[in-house]
């Protein structure tokens, strides 16, 4: 009897023991599998210098692209993506922070609101190719703006329009309701009180969103090449009425190529846009840092 | 409330109106050309035809083809992406420090900022030609292996955040009532968490495989251009989204029956996104109501 109540005890230790071995296992798996993706990140990096940084020189980015490889630069690239980042901000922010406004602070709960905010959850899941083809349709064909860097702004400013307006939203509603109530108190207007206390309280998270979807747009190359951005052009554009090629664009087209000195140039390339990107994406984050920290409601 | 309040209020209306009038001109511009393309091919075709050879002399228009390119590419990542992300979100929300998550998050975060055409770029320059290594030579310049794997780790980012926040809206008192009955760590996850965040997981799971169909670029890199009805990873196939961008950059006539396949292309790829996101927002809003 005794001796049958101590296997079985020895037993129950002995699952314990493999309880623990399971537990430390599965934390060894998710050491791996985090460093996975660090790892990927970091051979994409080194893969990307390796190949481009030899490539990369002044004459590269303030030559025009050629049919030589080794004289091919990216200057009218870069102008053509100063021009959409420019233009798409120009169009999408006020747009999208005044959708974001009203969801937020005027029709939060009719039923229109409902809808528009159903829609913008679809809008955001649409891939960006398929907001190529509106463009190419409604702007590029039916108002024959043609494959300007207009019809490129306005294609990516409805495209990253849905960001925009889900951080403003986030944004806003970090602002505490005693805020507005105080303002209403002293007899401000709705209207007053948005402007005076909760944009500038929300200001940070708003610049956030605002700079990750500047960043989004101008690493998008699909809906461009669908309405018809040209990856060859020798001049560099000087009205929003140019026809304007973007660096995504003229990486596309340099990995196309099959000699392997245009696959360098793509490279080098990639080198500026992830900076760009990066950059980006670090002023944001300092700027949701300040977010953070600043408001103590 | 004066005039000038009244104003503003309409015009903040416009503006997120803007976003109904998006939507509404996606539907209008991909039904006006799909309808005059099935003016001229027959539906039945378009959905059981093998062959799509639009841009060939014997044309055909078979959707199947290219739906199997999108589907196995979409497989793979899946593949990489769901196992990968679940398990760091378990990880993250369960094991590691709050000093390591908070370097960890933002590091993983970086590679969904990442423009997808440099992803292109590395599957095409580097991918393919390490598994062409480890794989010998049957594996095709051009495949679905490739891309499918780099666009996992694409959208890696996509299901390991969400699965965390999903994870973490989970109540505290059910993780310390499975603690409080001896469970380790890992029994807590697997019997008490993942399940009691299971429709969250799904939401993320659903939106990465929507990324995953829509992925345009590290396709039309790495994945050729070769319509081919086959579920076979080490061959040239071609996405949906490949052959849209592989008609917009030839030169096809305006308002000719080669331009209008990409609208029908676009109208299914549009659709199977349209389902998958609904899908996700309606069990979002379903498992949010569950825990308040």
């Amino acid at each position: 009897m005794k001796g049958k109540r101590f296997r079985k005890r020895l037993k129950r230790f002995k699952n314990v023991r493999k309880y623990e071995l399971q537990d430390k296992a599965f934390q060894y798996l998710g050491i791996f599998c985090t460093f996975f993706g660090i790892v990927v990140l970091g051979a994409l990096l080194i893969d990307v210098l390796m190949a481009g940084l030899k490539r990369l020189d002044w004459d590269f980015l303030t030559s025009l692209p050629s049919r030589k490889a080794s004289e091919a630069g990216i200057y009218t690239a870069w102008i053509g993506t100063l021009w959409i980042m420019i233009l798409t901000a120009i169009i999408a922010l006020p747009m999208g922070i005044g959708a974001g406004l009203y969801l937020e602070e005027y029709g939060k709960k009719n039923k229109l609101a409902n809808f528009i905010e159903i829609n913008i959850a679809n809008l955001a899941g649409v891939p960006s190719i398929i907001y190529g083809l509106l463009g190419l349709e409604l702007f590029a064909r039916a108002m024959h703006l043609g494959d300007s860097i207009l019809t490129g702004a306005l294609t990516l400013a409805l495209l990253i329009l849905p960001i925009i307006i889900v951080s403003t939203r986030e944004a806003l509603k970090a602002v505490p309701y005693s805020i507005r109530e105080a303002s209403y108190g002293i007899g401000a207007t709705k209207w007053q009180t948005i402007w005076h206390q909760v944009l500038p309280a929300s200001m940070s998270g708003i610049i956030t969103g605002a700079i990750l979807a500047i960043s989004r747009a101008i690493g998008e190359t699909a809906p461009l090449v669908l309405i018809g951005s040209l990856s060859y052009i020798s001049f560099a554009p000087t009205s929003p009425l140019d026809p304007f090629s973007v660096l995504p664009i003229q990486i596309f087209n340099w990995i196309s190529r099959p000699q392997p000195e245009f696959a360098e140039n793509a490279a080098a390339a990639i080198i500026i846009l992830l900076g760009i990107t990066f950059l980006m994406n670090g002023i944001a984050v300092y700027f949701r840092y300040k977010a953070q920290k600043k408001i103590k409601w | 409330m004066n005039l000038k309040e009244k104003i503003i209020e309409k015009l903040l209306l416009f503006c997120s109106l803007v976003t109904i009038l998006t939507t509404l001109g996606i539907i209008l511009v991909l039904l006006v050309q799909t309808f005059k393309f099935f003016s001229e091919v027959s539906l039945i075709s378009f959905l059981t035809d093998t062959e799509w050879t639009p841009l060939f002399q014997n044309k055909r228009y078979g959707i199947l083809p290219l739906l199997s390119g999108t589907i196995l590419t979409t497989l793979i990542a899946v593949v990489v992406a769901v196992p990968l992300g679940l398990i760091i979100a378990i990880y993250l929300s369960q094991y590691a420090h709050d000093s390591l998550r908070s370097i960890v998050k933002p590091g993983l975060e970086v590679l969904a900022a990442v423009p997808t055409v440099v992803y292109g770029f590395f599957a095409l320059e580097f991918v393919t030609p390490l598994l062409q290594s480890v794989l010998g030579p049957g594996l095709s310049g051009f495949n679905a292996l490739s891309p499918g794997i780099v666009m996992g780790v694409m959208i890696l980012p996509l299901v390991s955040s969400l699965s965390e926040d999903a994870l973490y809206s989970v109540p505290k008192n059910l993780r310390e009532g499975a603690y409080a009955l001896g469970s380790t760590r890992f029994q807590t996850a697997w019997k008490v968490i993942v399940p009691a965040a299971f429709s969250g997981i799904s939401v993320s799971v659903i939106l990465a495989i929507s990324r995953a169909i829509g992925e345009t670029m590290i396709v039309a890199i790495a994945a050729g251009q070769q319509p081919r009805l086959t579920f076979d990873p080490t061959v040239p196939i071609e996405t949906m989204t490949t052959y849209i961008v592989q008609v917009s950059m030839g030169d096809i006539q305006h308002d000719s029956i080669e331009y209008r396949t990409i609208f029908a292309v676009g109208i299914t790829l549009f659709a199977m996104t349209f389902v998958l996101n609904n899908l996700s927002f309606w069990l979002k809003k379903r498992y949010q109501e569950e825990y308040k």
